[in-house]
């Protein structure tokens, strides 16, 4: 019977099927992050248990690190202390460690592909909801809590209820500027922040399919913000030119071995799927999210919503709130909206590709005289040496941006980088949440070059009709 | 872990949808590394005045009548974003037990099950009906029965609800979800050999 990606991994890692019960999951990589891990880490040594596979087990400090000189140590105390637990715990229990001085260090979700530690046909977990970024490289990933980063940690299994399936279908021709964001923003406001609740996602068509690894690594990444616990794109070639030569690609296989293994993960024609969304690459412009969900989004040529325009009750209703903490008017074009902040980085929008895009619009121009700051955070060390190596630094520098050190910066603020109360973002990260991005701060959600045109001329311009220089 | 069979409590009302998990509890309570004592950190920006300090008279759940809640009122997709057990660690902390809703997100909804919380999902139009007795009537309280998943209005309506077998084996017995599973720690091995990996 033809099976999707998930049924196959889902059906390669169950351990024991327990009936009536949840089934024991096999877990090929774990990822530890400082936020989410100490309690689990205590929880381990209260009990008197080990970690019961190190060597599948990897950790990251991101979170909370600051984004400027690494050699200076972190000046808040409750950070430094998260950064000094979980450098301690992974010395305990053995775990490979990329600390903040290591050149592989960076956003967990950006240095597991990047370093070949996520591969086709695995199940990848940590305790950090935006792990479905790994779903890219056909793997079966999503986030836990800390309660099962400590079952991970001691069992490296999860107790599952197997999910449904949803196909999301992107075929037609994107317009030239349009990116993954766009479409996975335009998924999410067609499907609702709950429109994926119970689901894991197969992305698919030719729109997907075309896109380059980073691409669909954003895509994934969002998945979360529909409320798919994971997203997966079936491995073909583009899977397989991003792993070769990575670190931890298998070394004692053949490369055709590889292929081959993997390629055997795909979704096979003609396989079922609990519901199917299609859309259409055409249709979709640049997004700009107006609200405080990201579902509360608008293509570049539309308006904030007039409240009366929503017929649901409990949609109208949030709706209300957003536009007050937004501080937007209902009717207003997305184009007169205007920032004075921007932040171009996060496990969404933080890889080369990304930097590449925003580089090439600012190119020639300088950053408007009423953004109060401009930052761009690589997602992680090896993309910043290899943006600086490609001298998009440069860029970015001579057109008035601020470049940083790797990390999760502002797209939470759990370091120094924030907005301040009534601050407005342009910000290619993923949650517009209230005070995600600082308390009081207010957040659009866009694409790199999108935010990138938004710094130049101090508000959401369409970037299809962009003069670049 | 600590058990849930029967509760008697006491309803908050919470009236929004796609409540976040960055509303149930802000970034800045998530550096301590400790596993309790985030009850004061609960829906900390709407709680609180721009001081830290001083309660929000605007904030629902901040009225008199709403003190000592155990149960809370919810709208649709509750929890959704960020993974962080911190949620229901602070829900927990400042007293609540279970929490009714619509439709909750995947990861926040297990993780209530790890944390002695049970959350119920119900149909939209009865959810709906709740918010308006709440509101109607101080001092409203429910009575949780999870063995006969029930809950009982102080009408005497009874309005049952679904949830996972195994999930509400857990909860009944306060299970150590890792205890569980080390109980098959031979099939664990025996996978294990079997896809040489070990």
């Amino acid at each position: 019977m033809a099976k999707n990606i998930y049924e196959k991994i889902w059906e390669a890692h169950v351990v024991y099927e327990q009936p009536g019960q949840d089934s024991i999951l096999y877990i090929d990589r774990h990822y530890v992050h400082e936020v989410t891990s100490p309690q689990a880490f205590e929880g381990l040594r209260l009990a008197g248990r080990k970690v019961r596979r190190p060597d599948m087990t990897f950790a990251t400090m991101d979170h909370n690190i600051p984004t400027t000189d690494r050699s200076k140590p972190i000046t808040d105390a409750l950070s430094r202390k998260q950064v000094e637990t979980l450098r301690n715990n992974c010395r305990e229990f053995g775990i490979r460690c990329f600390d903040i001085t290591d050149t592989r260090n960076g956003i967990v979700h950006v240095i597991g592909p990047e370093l070949g530690l996520t591969q086709p046909g695995m199940t990848v977990v940590c305790g950090d909801s935006h792990t479905a970024t790994h779903g890219a490289l056909g793997a079966l990933a999503f986030g836990i809590g800390t309660s099962e980063v400590e079952h991970v940690l001691a069992t490296q299994t999860l107790l599952q209820r197997k999910s449904k399936t949803m196909q999301i279908c992107v075929n037609g021709t994107l317009a030239p500027g349009i990116t993954a964001k766009d479409v996975i923003l335009a998924i999410i406001g067609k499907i609702g922040a709950n429109g994926g609740t119970g689901y894991v996602v197969e992305y698919t068509g030719d729109v997907i399919r075309n896109f380059s690894m980073e691409g669909r690594l954003t895509i994934c990444n969002m998945s979360i913000e529909a409320g798919a616990r994971a997203g997966l794109v079936s491995p073909d070639d583009t899977t397989f030119a991003y792993l070769k030569g990575r670190e931890y690609i298998p070394k004692d296989k053949a490369w055709e071995t590889l292929i081959s293994e993997w390629s055997a993960w795909a979704s096979d024609p003609g396989c079922g799927y609990d519901r199917t969304v299609e859309l259409n690459g055409a249709d979709i412009e640049p997004q700009v999210t107006w609200g405080t969900s990201p579902e509360m989004v608008a293509p570049i040529s539309g308006h904030v919503p007039h409240l009366s325009e929503i017929t649901d009750a409990d949609r109208r209703a949030a709706a209300a709130r957003a536009l007050e903490y937004m501080g937007l008017a209902e009717g207003t074009p997305i184009t007169d909206i205007p920032v004075n902040k921007v932040f171009i980085g996060s496990c969404t929008n933080g890889r080369l590709e990304d930097l590449r895009d925003a580089a090439r619009v600012v190119q020639g121009y300088k950053v408007d005289s009423s953004i109060d700051q401009a930052l761009v955070v690589p997602g992680s060390q090896q993309v910043k040496l290899e943006a600086e190596r490609e001298g998009l630094d440069k860029i970015f520098r001579e057109a008035g941006f601020e470049w940083r050190e790797s990390g999760c910066s502002m797209c939470l603020a759990m370091n120094d980088d924030r907005l301040n109360p009534g601050d407005r973002c342009a910000a290619t990260s993923n949650r517009n949440f209230e005070g995600r991005q600082g308390k009081g701060g207010r957040t659009h959600l866009v694409s790199p070059a999108m935010a990138a045109a938004a710094a130049v001329k101090g508000h959401f311009v369409d970037i299809r009709r962009w003069a670049y220089k | 872990m600590e058990k849930f069979v029967t509760l008697h409590g006491l309803v908050a009302p919470l009236d929004r949808m796609n409540v976040d998990t960055d509303q149930i509890i802000p970034k800045q309570f998530l550096k301590r590394i400790e596993r309790t004592g985030y009850a004061d950190a609960l829906f900390y920006d709407w709680r609180f005045l721009a001081d830290g300090k001083t309660p929000n008279p605007d904030f629902e759940l901040n009225a008199p009548r709403y003190q000592g809640a155990s149960i809370l009122l919810a709208r649709d997709n509750f929890g959704c974003g960020s993974s962080r057990e911190h949620a229901p660690w602070a829900l927990h902390d400042y007293g609540f037990r279970c929490i009714l809703a619509p439709s909750f997100a995947d990861i926040f909804y297990n993780n209530c099950f790890n944390n002695g919380l049970l959350p119920i999902r119900l149909d939209g139009k009865i959810v709906d009906k709740l918010f308006h007795e709440v509101r109607a009537c101080e001092g409203y309280a429910l009575d949780v029965n999870l063995p006969d998943q029930t809950i009982a209005t102080p009408s005497g309506e009874v309005i049952s609800f679904e949830i996972g077998a195994f999930l509400k084996e857990r909860l009944l017995n306060g299970w150590d979800q890792i205890a569980l599973t080390l109980r098959h720690e031979d099939k664990i091995l025996a996978y294990e050999r079997a896809r040489g990996i070990i």
